[in-house]
């Protein structure tokens, strides 16, 4: 008899033609956290929906406690003790923390017998685990690290013993991650076995007691987090020596190329997205904007690209259009001006999915000449500028007609890419660059970002990774609750201070 | 190249289209024997009527014709993601247009320039039809699928009052217009054959036919050939990036709609000016709904518009020659069966591809396992 919590045993599962689970084996020991790692594809998804029955294994077992079981649906694996907390929570917003808790376990038709039954084991709990909720705080109004404490509280009451959590840090401040990896240490303690999915490896290495490396369908290596290092788990995830750091010239820059002058932001409901905002990008010269998702990022980033209106102040254009409320401007003007974008979405907006590879590759500058003769399109054209492209940026499959929506993220990212870089924009606005894109892709994105900036470029880079934001700014500037909260100086910035400004303005709003 | 799960493009559009025929012909095949027919004569019947002699093949085409030009006005509209549900009212305006170039210059002109202007007329007059319930959708965000629908209702009462009090040639009973003189009459196929020393039988079919083949070319070029199709096209995929891309949907909405409207416009060549030579009421008799079907099965593309548009043809003619041999099946079996047609391969179109997917994707995957 095995005694490790989950044992899975040689799982297999194709879809189609994909395999994306080959001979998979894993052991949990209980009462450990135990991390699964590997790139974007690599099969980490598909095995935990395995075990948390969303997918059946075509083959293979699934062991707990040592006793084979088979767990057919998510009934089954609440049953089995296996709770699982999603990237996106499934909370009902306009319910209590209490009302979420005790959905699906009512436990019988009048609720008041069940709700001060859940009542006093969520009160027990939250002693115990050290996950203090309100129960009767409404999920609107409660901040995302509080959400996901209350994800963690229904798995727990519906008995789990076993807690898989995926991705489960990225939509959490610095703060608020540290906050999440105490209460993890402390289920720890209390003997939960949990599983973490992730794909930072400062995570992993911050909080586990044992990881296994994923890549392309297979299990690739196990380790114990102490004896291990991230270079080592960087190469096993991508299989070959990856560059972690960025390597970089300091910057020399020139005049501005874009200049933002007390802009707001009110989105439909008139709510203010963003708040009296100054900042300006110089020529050859990287500018991050860092915070947690949500925070204006997005709509500042749609605001410099044309797509929004700003509702006050100006956003001057050197060589281009000056943008005010009076005089809003659109896209196209931005690109002839020579303004290219990197959308936040590249599924939303970025390109169009059942487009061929080479269409979504002139989106935005299908007026061009350069892909026009007359009134007709100059097919002949656009497919050489699309191979092109697809040579430079080592976009696989390196097929113009494949649709944009069968190329993995990362070459749906590198395509997006090709378009605005080679376009030779004097101004790059940039979101989310490697959101969804692979360790090998990423390394390559970065190092093309760079070398816009010393060809003298200016970059406006939006991240919520504070790594990416950090390894590739010049210039720091941090937003919270729709203001700039701070500029500092890449050299001077750590992620300590950026994490804190990101925070302490969103609690002090919290506190007004 | 093919993605993952991908059917091959012949099951795609040539297989799964046919085996929806062959279910709704099974179907009304089980109709036609609950009456009390036989099946396998009636499908005889409308074989031969439609496709088995000269005159049979000349009205198939004549009917393929008008949907040829309500197909495409629902597919244009369909690839900027419109659904354009008005093609009856518009074809029936438009053929207002082409009735008043006809009545302005039969007497003056010479064929070959009014030809052009009853086109142009057609067009217009059914693009500004189409252009009201686009304005709505694109500025003050009226949904079209309403608008179109109560555009019809709105263009049958204007025609009716036109006819009857405005248009009517005095003297007479019913709401018609006099008769174009015979100059603006669009030649018949059957005597331009005549003149090359072809005798064929008489039959309605017109040179409009060969202008619908010529549209389906331009609507081709248009989509798929020039900077304003891609940007209808990216519209109609995607309203977010072609806002990022710089493309204003409310432009693309009016643009599409009018053209739109411009297409379905043009069955006034084939009833008013090539058949009908004047201006009555109701002589759109639902091709512009059925136009909608066609555009569905055709897959919203110009070369599988003519393939549906030839096979409603063959259903109207053929169901024609089974309401006159048959006492038992009337005129309202032919439109069981077109509806059976509809719904298998319009609205049950997806129902065999779960079947399909199995079948031919299967030896690809094993392929690629070895």
């Amino acid at each position: 008899m095995s005694d490790a919590a989950i044992e899975l045993v040689r799982i297999n599962k194709r879809f189609g033609p994909v395999h994306a689970n080959k001979d998979v084996s894993l052991k949990v020991m209980p009462g450990t956290i135990h991390g699964v790692i590997g790139e974007n594809g690599a099969g980490k998804s598909t095995l935990m929906s395995i075990l948390y029955g969303f997918y059946q294994a075509d083959s293979g077992d699934i062991l707990m406690d040592g006793v084979p079981c088979v767990i057919r649906d998510s009934h089954d694996a609440i049953a089995a003790g296996i709770g699982m907390v999603h990237q996106h929570f499934m909370l009902v917003e306009t319910f209590t923390v209490l009302e979420n808790v005790m959905l699906g376990g009512e436990g019988g038709a009048l609720l008041a017998p069940g709700a001060a039954a859940t009542r006093a084991k969520l009160v027990e709990m939250s002693r115990t685990y050290g996950l203090d909720v309100n129960p009767d705080a409404l999920i609107a109004d409660l901040p995302v690290g509080a959400r996901q404490r209350v994800e963690i509280l229904k798995a727990l009451i519906k008995g789990a013993r076993i807690l898989i959590l995926d991705e489960p840090t990225g939509v959490l401040t610095p703060a608020e991650t540290d906050r999440l990896f105490e209460i993890l240490a402390a289920l720890r303690e209390q003997v939960v076995t949990i599983v973490l999915i992730t794909h930072k490896l400062r995570e992993i290495m911050a909080i586990t007691d044992t990881v296994s490396v994923m890549r392309g369908g297979e299990m690739v290596a196990h380790r114990r987090t102490a004896e291990t290092d991230p270079e080592e788990l960087a190469e096993l995830m991508v299989g070959r020596k990856v560059l972690l750091r960025v390597d970089k010239k300091l910057a020399r820059p020139g005049e501005p190329v874009i200049t933002v002058t007390g802009l707001t932001i009110r989105d439909a409901a008139g709510i203010e997205r963003v708040r009296n905002a100054d900042l300006e990008v110089r020529a050859g010269e990287i500018v991050g904007v860092a915070g947690v998702s949500g925070n204006g990022q997005s709509e500042l980033l749609e605001a410099l690209a044309g797509i929004r209106a700003p509702s006050e102040g100006t956003i001057r254009i050197a060589g281009g259009p000056e943008i005010t409320p009076v005089s809003p401007s659109d896209p196209k003007k931005l690109r002839d001006a020579g303004v290219a974008h990197v959308p936040e979405d590249r599924h939303r907006m970025g390109l169009v999915m059942p487009f061929e590879a080479r269409e979504s590759s002139i989106l935005g500058y299908h007026d061009d000449a350069r892909f026009n003769t007359g009134p007709f399109m100059d097919v002949a054209a656009i497919l050489a500028d699309c191979t092109n492209k697809m040579k430079n940026f080592d976009v696989r499959p390196g097929d113009p007609a494949l649709k944009s929506a069968n190329f993995s993220g990362g070459n749906q990212q590198k395509i997006v890419l090709a378009r605005e870089i080679e376009a030779r924009p004097r101004l790059l606005l940039i979101g989310q660059p490697t959101r969804g894109v692979d360790i090998g892709a990423i390394e390559f994105i970065h190092a093309n970002l760079i070398a816009m900036r010393d060809a003298g470029a200016g970059v406006l880079l939006v991240s919520v990774e504070l790594d990416e934001i950090l390894s590739l700014s010049d210039r720091i500037i941090v937003m919270s609750a729709g203001r700039i909260v701070g500029t500092v100086d890449a050299a001077d910035a750590d992620e300590r201070t950026i994490g804190l400004m990101m925070a302490n303005v969103s609690q002090n709003e919290a506190a007004a | 190249m093919n993605g993952p799960g991908q059917l091959p493009r012949w099951v795609d559009v040539g297989l799964i289209p046919l085996i929806n025929i062959l279910a709704a012909f099974i179907v009304s095949g089980l109709v036609i024997l609950a009456i009390g027919e036989n099946p396998i004569k009636a499908l005889t019947v409308m074989l031969r009527g439609a496709l088995g002699y000269e005159e049979g093949i000349g009205y198939t085409l004549y009917y393929t014709t008008n949907f040829i030009f309500t197909g495409l006005a629902v597919a244009v509209a369909f690839h900027a993601g419109l659904f354009n549900i008005g093609g009856e009212g518009q074809a029936y305006i438009g053929g207002l247009g082409v009735g008043l170039a006809c009545l302005a210059f039969d007497t003056t002109l010479p064929l070959i320039l009014i030809v052009p202007l009853a086109m142009v007329g057609g067009a217009v007059f059914g693009g500004a039809w189409a252009a009201v319930p686009a304005y709505l959708q694109a500025y003050r965000g009226s949904h079209i699928v309403i608008t179109t629908i109560m555009f019809n209702f709105i263009a049958s009462a204007v025609m009716v009052y036109l006819l009857v009090n405005v248009m009517i040639q005095p003297g007479q009973m019913s709401p018609e217009t006099r008769e174009f003189a015979p100059g603006a009459w669009l030649p018949f196929v059957h005597d331009l054959l005549g003149v090359f020393g072809f005798a064929v039988a008489r039959s309605p079919l017109n040179i409009s036919f060969l202008i619908a083949l010529a549209c389906c070319a331009l609507v081709w070029v248009f989509i798929w050939r020039t900077r304003w199709g891609y940007a209808i096209r990216t519209t109609g995929h995607n309203e977010t990036a072609a806002v990022y891309a710089g493309i204003d949907p409310k432009r693309i909405i009016m643009l599409s709609m009018c053209l739109s409207g411009a297409l379905a416009g043009l069955v006034g060549l084939n009833e008013i000016m090539g058949v009908q030579h004047r201006l009555l009421l109701d002589f759109t008799a639902g091709f512009g709904f059925t136009g909608i079907a066609v555009s569905l099965m055709g897959r919203n593309h110009p070369f599988g518009i003519v393939l549906a548009s030839l096979l409603f043809g063959a259903l109207y003619q053929g169901g024609a020659e089974l309401d006159f041999e048959f006492a038992t099946i009337s005129r309202d079996m032919v439109v069981v069966i077109q509806g059976l047609v509809i719904l298998f391969s319009g609205a049950l179109a997806l129902m065999v591809n779960p079947l399909m997917t199995r079948l031919f994707t299967r030896p690809a995957r094993a392929a690629e396992g070895t």
